[in-house]
C-alpha cells in the first residue's frame, strides 16, 4: 500500500477522492437532505430573492466590466433600517432607508419592494423615494398597500411616463444627461403611515443584480450552490455503489460457477451471453423512461446489468488457476464445505484484484448517472450535477452565454472522473506486477 | 511398380483422409452446436428486450390513456360532432378508440403480442412504426432506420475508424521508445477517457461555437441545406467537426495506453528478443514478431468497432442534434416506439452473433494454434 505514494498521479488521484468525500459531508452537514430538497424543489416562494440566470458574483474580480451584485433587506430582522414611530388617533408612521454602494458597470435585473401590513379596515399608505448620489430625488409612488402587497420598480406604468422611459431600472441609475450609469450611493427612502392602532408594516427590499452567491443562478432563481454541493454525495453514492455491488457481484457469482462447475458454470456463462446481446443504455432510457426515474430503480437496473458482463470472464479464468492451488486442496482435505471454500478461501483471494478494477469503474457510472440525466431522465426530487446540466442545455445557456452554469458541473464531474480514474491507474499498476515492470 | 505405388499410396491416403473426416465432423458439429446456442441467446436477448420495452403490459396502459385522451379531446372538440346526440357521440368515441387500439395492436393479449415481435423481429420483418415517420413520411422502421444509417455511419465510422488505426499505429511507435517523454504524456493523458464523448461535446460546443463562433452548436448539415454538392458537403464537414472531435478526443489516450501496453507485454518475449539479437530489421520484429500474434485481439477489436458503428452514439447524437440512429432509438423510447426498439435491437443482435461465430473461424485462421471446436 505505501508504494501508492510512489506514484504522483495516485497521490493526486487519492487527494481529489477525499477532497470530494470531504465536500459531500460538509454538503450533507451544512443542507440537510429534506432542506436540500425542499430548496431544489422550492419555486418563487422559497427563491423570490434571487436573480433568474445570475453568473457566480467572483467573475467580477475577473471582468474589467463589474455586475451588479445582488442583494434583499428586509424590516424584520432589522437589515432594512426602519423606525416605527405612533402619531396621534391612532396613526403611525414607519420612516425605512437603506442605503447602499452601487459601483457597478450594469444595471441590476430588477428592483422589487414586498410590503406586509396588518390592518382592520384602513388600508396603510406608502410613499416610495429614490436618491441618487448626484443628490436627484425621484418619486417613486404613493400607494395604499393590502395585506399583502408587491410592488414593481419596472412595471410601474405611471413611473413609466413620469421619467420618460421605458426601462425605469437603468433609469434610476444612470445619469439623466450621458446615460451611463452613475456610482456611488443611492438610497431607498420609503415612508408609511398606518391609521389604526395596532396596525403595522412590513417591509423588504429586493434586489436583482447581475450576478449571485459563489454558484450564481438559474432559470427557476434557485442558488446553483444547493445542486453543486449535493451533486457530490449523490454522484458519490451512486457510482460508489454500483461499481461496488457489480463488481462484488461478479466476483461471487464467478468463484461459485467455477466451484460447482457442470450446468452452474454453463448458465452462468449463457446468461453471460445473453447479457451481452441487451442493449445496456437503452434499457436503461427505457426504464427511465416508462417505468420510474427514482435514482435507486434506476441504480437497481444498471447494477443487474452490469453484473454479467466480460469481467465475469477474466473472473473465471483466474479462479479456475486459483481452483487448483494447493491451499484449496488442503481446505477440500479437511473437510472445509463447498460456501466455505467460496467466500474464505477463493474470495479473499481475488480482492487486491477487485480495488484497481472497482475504482476504475466508478468515474463510468457517475458519468452514467449524469448522462441519464442530460437525457431528461434523472430523479425528478434530487438535486444532481447532471440535472444542472440538462436545464443549462434545455435553456439554452451555451447560446446565450451563461457558460458558469455549464462550466460548473461539468468541472466538478470531470474532476470526479479524472480523481477515481488516476487512482484506479495507479492501483492496477501496482496490483498488476505484469504492468508494472513496463 | 503400381503395386508398390498403392501399397505405398493406401496408408498414406487413408489417415488422411479420417483425419479430414474427423475435421470435418468436428468444424461441422461445432458450427451446428455454436449456431444453435447463439440462435437461442439472440432469442432469448430479444424477448427480454421486448418484455423491457412494454415494461410487462406497462406501456399498454399509458398508450390506452393516451388513445382514450386524445380521441376524447378531438371528438368533442370537433365542431362537426357539436350536434350529435350524447349516446351516439359516445359510441362515436368507443368506437374510435376501439379502431385506433386495434390499428396498434393493443386489443391482443400482451403475450401473444409479445410472441408477435419476437417471430417477426427473427424474420427482420420489422413492420411499421407506432408514431414515427421517417422524413420522406413513411412508417416503414425499415425505411426508419435506413434513413437514419448514413448519418451515423458517418460520424462512427470517420472517428471510430480513425480512432482504431491511429491508435494502433501511435501504440506501436511508442512501444518502441517505451519510457520517452511521448509515452509518459500518453499514460499521464489516458484517464481523460473516463470522461465521456458528449462531455467533451459540451466543452467543444462552448470553445468553438459559442466562444469562438467559428463551427455550428450541431445538426448535420446549415438550414437550408446548400444547393450544390460542394458547399453541401463543406456544410456537412463543418457540422462534423465538433462530435468527431468529441469522439476521438474521449478514447484517444486510452485506447493508445492499452494498445501499447498490449504490445510490451508481447515484445517482452523470448521469440522477440531472439529475433533482435539475429538483427532482424525493426519492421520485421514489428510485424512479424509483435502483430502477428497480436492479431485475434485486434481483431476482435476492430469487429466490436464494425458493431458499435451500428449502434451509433445515443448521447452524444443527442447533444449535437446529430440525426443518426442513436439519437432515433431514443426519440423511439420517448414515443413508447416498441417497433423501432426491437427493430435496432434485432440488428445488433444479430450482428454481435454472426461477429461471435465468425471470430472463432478468423481466430483459426490467423493463429495456427487455435482449433476450431477443439
Amino acid at each position: 500500500m505505501q508504494r501508492l505514494f510512489y506514484y504522483p498521479s495516485a497521490v493526486f488521484g487519492l487527494l481529489i477522492v477525499l477532497l470530494l468525500v470531504t465536500l459531500a459531508i460538509y454538503a450533507m452537514v451544512k443542507i440537510p437532505y429534506n432542506e436540500a430538497i425542499r430548496l431544489w424543489r422550492g419555486g418563487e416562494a422559497v427563491w423570490y430573492q434571487n436573480p433568474k440566470f445570475a453568473a457566480p458574483a467572483w467573475i467580477n474580480y475577473f471582468s474589467s466590466k463589474k455586475y451588479a451584485e445582488s442583494f434583499a433587506v428586509k424590516t424584520n430582522d432589522g437589515t432594512l433600517q426602519s423606525e416605527f414611530t405612533p402619531g396621534a388617533e391612532g396613526t403611525s408612521t414607519l420612516i425605512a432607508n437603506h442605503t447602499f454602494d452601487f459601483s457597478y458597470d450594469t444595471y441590476p435585473q430588477d428592483m422589487i419592494l414586498y410590503f406586509k401590513s396588518e390592518y382592520l379596515e384602513k388600508q396603510p399608505f406608502v410613499s416610495i423615494e429614490w436618491l441618487t448620489p448626484d443628490d436627484r430625488a425621484v418619486r417613486i409612488a404613493n400607494i395604499a398597500i393590502s395585506k399583502e402587497f408587491t410592488y414593481r420598480f419596472a412595471q410601474d406604468e405611471k413611473l413609466k411616463n413620469r421619467l420618460r422611459t421605458d426601462d425605469i431600472i437603468a433609469s434610476l441609475f444612470s445619469d439623466p444627461e450621458t446615460g451611463f450609469p452613475i456610482k456611488g450611493q443611492y438610497q431607498l427612502l420609503i415612508t408609511g403611515t398606518t391609521f389604526e392602532p395596532g396596525s403595522t408594516i412590513n417591509a423588504e427590499y429586493v434586489f436583482h443584480g447581475q450576478v449571485y452567491g459563489l454558484a450564481g443562478t438559474d432559470q427557476a432563481r434557485r442558488d446553483l450552490m444547493v445542486p453543486l454541493l449535493w451533486g457530490a454525495p449523490i454522484a458519490l453514492t451512486f457510482g460508489l455503489i454500483a461499481s461496488l455491488g457489480s463488481s462484488v457481484l461478479t466476483m461471487i457469482i464467478a468463484a461459485v460457477g467455477t466451484w460447482y462447475a457442470g450446468w452452474v458454470d454453463e448458465l452462468i456463462q449463457r446468461i453471460t451471453e445473453i447479457n451481452l446481446v441487451l442493449p445496456f443504455l437503452s434499457i436503461l432510457i427505457m426504464v427511465g423512461t416508462f417505468y420510474s426515474r427514482s435514482i435507486w430503480v434506476i441504480l437497481g437496473a444498471t447494477i443487474a446489468l452490469s453484473i454479467f458482463t466480460g469481467a465475469i470472464k477474466s473472473f473465471r479464468s483466474i479462479f479456475l488457476q486459483v481452483k487448483e492451488s494447493m491451499y484449496i486442496e488442503a481446505a477440500r482435505a479437511y473437510g472445509a464445505s463447498g460456501p466455505r471454500i467460496v467466500f474464505l478461501y477463493l474470495i479473499p483471494r481475488m480482492i487486491p484484484l477487485l480495488i484497481p478494477g472497482l475504482v476504475s469503474s466508478v468515474p463510468a457510472f457517475v458519468f452514467l448517472e449524469a448522462s441519464l440525466a442530460v437525457l431528461g431522465l434523472g430523479d425528478p426530487v434530487l438535486p444532481t450535477w447532471g440535472k444542472i446540466i440538462q436545464d443549462a442545455n434545455s435553456n439554452g445557456a451555451l447560446y446565450r452565454g451563461y457558460y458558469y452554469w455549464i462550466l460548473e458541473p461539468t468541472v466538478l464531474l470531470m474532476i470526479t472522473g479524472l480523481g477515481f480514474a488516476m487512482l484506479g491507474f495507479a492501483l492496477d499498476r501496482i496490483f498488476n506486477p505484469k504492468l508494472r515492470e513496463i | 511398380m503400381a503395386v508398390v505405388s498403392q501399397h505405398v499410396s493406401d496408408p498414406s491416403v487413408g489417415p488422411k483422409d479420417s483425419a479430414r473426416k474427423s475435421t470435418f465432423l468436428r468444424v461441422s458439429r461445432y458450427v451446428i452446436v455454436r449456431l444453435l446456442t447463439l440462435f437461442v441467446t439472440v432469442v432469448i436477448g430479444i424477448y427480454l428486450t421486448i418484455v423491457i420495452a412494454n415494461m410487462g403490459g406497462f406501456v399498454d396502459t399509458i398508450m390506452k390513456g393516451e388513445i382514450r385522451d386524445r380521441v376524447t379531446q378531438t371528438i368533442i372538440n370537433n365542431q362537426a360532432y357539436q350536434s350529435m346526440e350524447p349516446e351516439v357521440r359516445q359510441k362515436l368515441i368507443q368506437d374510435t378508440i376501439a379502431a385506433e387500439e386495434e390499428r396498434r395492436g393493443l386489443n391482443v393479449p400482451i403475450a401473444v403480442r409479445n410472441f408477435r415481435y419476437l417471430s417477426n423481429a427473427l424474420t427482420l420483418n420489422l413492420g411499421r412504426a407506432i408514431n414515427m415517420t421517417s422524413d420522406s413520411g413513411s412508417k416503414q422502421v425499415r425505411l426508419i432506420l435506413l434513413e437514419r444509417l448514413p448519418a451515423t455511419l458517418l460520424l462512427m465510422g470517420i472517428s471510430q475508424l480513425f480512432l482504431f488505426f491511429s491508435s494502433i499505429l501511435l501504440a506501436l511507435n511508442l512501444s518502441r521508445r517505451y519510457g520517452n517523454f511521448w509515452d509518459k504524456l500518453v499514460v499521464t493523458l489516458s484517464p481523460t477517457s473516463a470522461v465521456p464523448p458528449w462531455f467533451y461535446g459540451i466543452f467543444l460546443i462552448l470553445i468553438f461555437a459559442a466562444l469562438l463562433k467559428v463551427l455550428p452548436f450541431g445538426g448535420m448539415v446549415d438550414s437550408p441545406p446548400p444547393p450544390t454538392a460542394f458547399e453541401y458537403s463543406m456544410s456537412l464537414l463543418k457540422h462534423l467537426a465538433l462530435p468527431t472531435l468529441s469522439l476521438v478526443l474521449s478514447s484517444f489516450f486510452l485506447s493508445i495506453y492499452n494498445y501499447r501496453t498490449f504490445f510490451l507485454i508481447y515484445s517482452s518475449e523470448d521469440y522477440v528478443d531472439m529475433a533482435k539479437a539475429k538483427g532482424l530489421p525493426a519492421r520485421d520484429v514489428e510485424r512479424k514478431y509483435i502483430l502477428r500474434p497480436t492479431l485475434p485481439n485486434i481483431i476482435t477489436n476492430f469487429a466490436l468497432l464494425i458493431i458499435t458503428l451500428w449502434t451509433g452514439a445515443t448521447i452524444t447524437e443527442t447533444v449535437f442534434l446529430w440525426p443518426g440512429l442513436g439519437r432515433t432509438l431514443f426519440q423511439a423510447i420517448g414515443l413508447f416506439d416498441i417497433p423501432i426498439i426491437v427493430g435496432s435491437t434485432i440488428i445488433y443482435a444479430y450482428l454481435l452473433a454472426m461477429t461471435v461465430f465468425l471470430l472463432d473461424f478468423i481466430y483459426s485462421l490467423v493463429d495456427p494454434r487455435v482449433k476450431v471446436g477443439g
